[in-house]
């Protein structure tokens, strides 16, 4: 029978806050990028314009056709080079980080820009008539009347995806970051304690996101949709 | 003010509407009507360029609207329209809805924006629901209140698109009452409707089409006298029985 010693876990806290601190700064950012980058897709794929439509259109199929982990590799692989190259960083410089949020940032953006084209399309095309009736621009239209609307159909779906980006930011272990999977993993590999530590992480993991989840479930009642 | 001079437009094959040419003056009342696919929506939509078309011109107080070198945000900010849907921004509030084009469009300041909507929501009588929000008022209030969003940017004339059909019976009239006086007042206006009472008491001329043709256009007093076409005499008898 496997005896259970979670001794090693309180020590360890500090150090698997940090991890918890990359995770949540890769999840924010990309929340973040993915929704700004994510509705300039939706704009372009529903924009008149072929070659707009047909670039987020490829953006997208692109990155929802591969693997995250993939995706994340490639920018390991690439993204640190690239940047020392552009910025003139010293070689050697530890852009593990920056590459997992860029990574996250790109592929999320193609998830996101799909809820937000759907999010356009839930609203009623008359709105946008009577906006430019009244003399606004495309821009104006967008900005003023259809996104917001859009957005505020679409808050429970974001956040859905948002608890999902959380969860798979623990993928980001394969370039040996420290997020909060990845310290847990090098303080019970450390400690010969991984079934411990593991179990700890995914008991946290968990608790996060089903509370979340349940705050979603609340606020989709609250706006009574 | 509103010059029609020969205007198509398809879809694909699809004719909608064909050869339609038409004037109306400045302070007059004109009212589109026929059956529904006549294409009395499409053309009304086409005066301020929410629908493209492929043949013909249509000026609008000396602009050309298919003229691609023409602002169309900077036309349609003097031309008023007014939809089946109300169409009413439900985010915002009612002097929300009245004030947002005025300060980004017009560049009036939010005060100035905000006094000139209030007289207006006065003027059809709902300057009590100011801050409601637009679900909270039954459909003739939205469409009074999308009335005085339109007129609060001093239109030069201003479109009517099928403005009662959405409504309960009982809301009609508050709506055409403030059309009425809007007329009686010089507005210039294009209205698709079917409300025959209205064209009777305000129309300067009434115009009936039919397979996106125009098939009648004139007087008021001629058109429900002795409508020329067999086919307004079908569609009149139809709709003025009840």
């Amino acid at each position: 029978m496997y005896e259970f010693d979670w001794s090693s876990i309180p020590g360890a806290l500090p150090f698997l806050w940090q991890g918890m601190r990359i995770s949540l700064e890769i999840t924010l950012t990309a929340i973040g990028v993915g929704i700004l980058w994510g509705t300039l897709l939706a704009l372009m794929r529903l924009s008149k314009l072929r070659l707009l439509g047909w670039f987020a259109a490829a953006y997208v199929n692109l990155f929802r056709a591969v693997p995250l982990v993939m995706v994340l590799l490639w920018f390991f692989l690439i993204v640190p080079q690239l940047l020392e190259k552009l910025l003139g960083l010293p070689s050697g410089s530890d852009a593990r980080l920056s590459s997992a949020i860029v990574g996250f940032a790109l592929f999320e953006s193609a998830y996101y820009s799909e809820i937000i084209r759907a999010g356009i399309q839930s609203v009623p095309k008359g709105q946008a008539s009577a906006a430019f009736a009244l003399g606004m621009t495309y821009g104006q239209t967008m900005r003023l009347v259809v996104l917001p609307q859009a957005f505020r159909n679409m808050v429970p779906l974001l956040l859905t995806q948002a608890i999902i980006l959380f969860q798979d930011t623990s993928l980001v272990y394969v370039s040996a970051l420290a997020d909060f999977f990845g310290a847990a993993y090098k303080v019970g590999d450390r400690d010969g304690r991984l079934v411990e530590l593991l179990l700890f992480a995914g008991a946290v993991y968990f608790a996060i996101c089903y509370s979340a989840s349940l705050l979603v479930k609340r606020f989709h009642k609250g706006a009574g949709a | 003010m509103i010059s029609i001079r020969h205007v198509s437009k398809h879809y694909g094959s699809f004719q909608v509407l064909t050869d339609c040419s038409t004037e109306v003056a400045k302070g007059e009342a004109i009212v589109v009507c026929g059956p529904s696919g006549s294409g009395k929506s499409t053309l009304i939509k086409c005066v301020n360029g929410l629908e493209p078309f492929q043949q013909g011109e249509i000026w609008l107080d000396g602009i050309s609207v298919g003229d691609p070198k023409t602002s169309l945000p900077k036309l349609r900010a003097h031309v008023g329209m007014v939809f089946q849907n109300f169409e009413l921004f439900p985010h915002m509030s009612i002097i929300g809805n009245l004030t947002v084009a005025q300060v980004k469009v017009l560049g009036r300041t939010l005060d100035e924006s905000a006094d000139k909507g209030l007289k207006l929501l006065d003027r059809v009588g709902l300057k009590p629901q100011a801050n409601k929000f637009p679900g909270q008022l039954s459909g003739g209030q939205q469409q009074r209140v999308a009335i005085a969003r339109a007129l609060c940017m001093d239109p030069v004339c201003m479109l009517f698109d099928e403005p009662t059909s959405a409504l309960d019976p009982e809301m009609i009239n508050e709506v055409l009452d403030v059309m009425v006086e809007l007329a009686r007042e010089g507005m210039t206006m294009m209205v698709v409707t079917h409300e025959m009472g209205f064209a009777r008491k305000v129309a300067n001329r009434v115009i009936f089409m039919d397979h996106g043709r125009i098939i009648e256009d004139a007087g008021k007093e001629e058109f429900f006298g002795t409508p020329r076409s067999e086919r307004a005499q079908v569609f009149l008898s139809k709709i003025l029985q009840h």
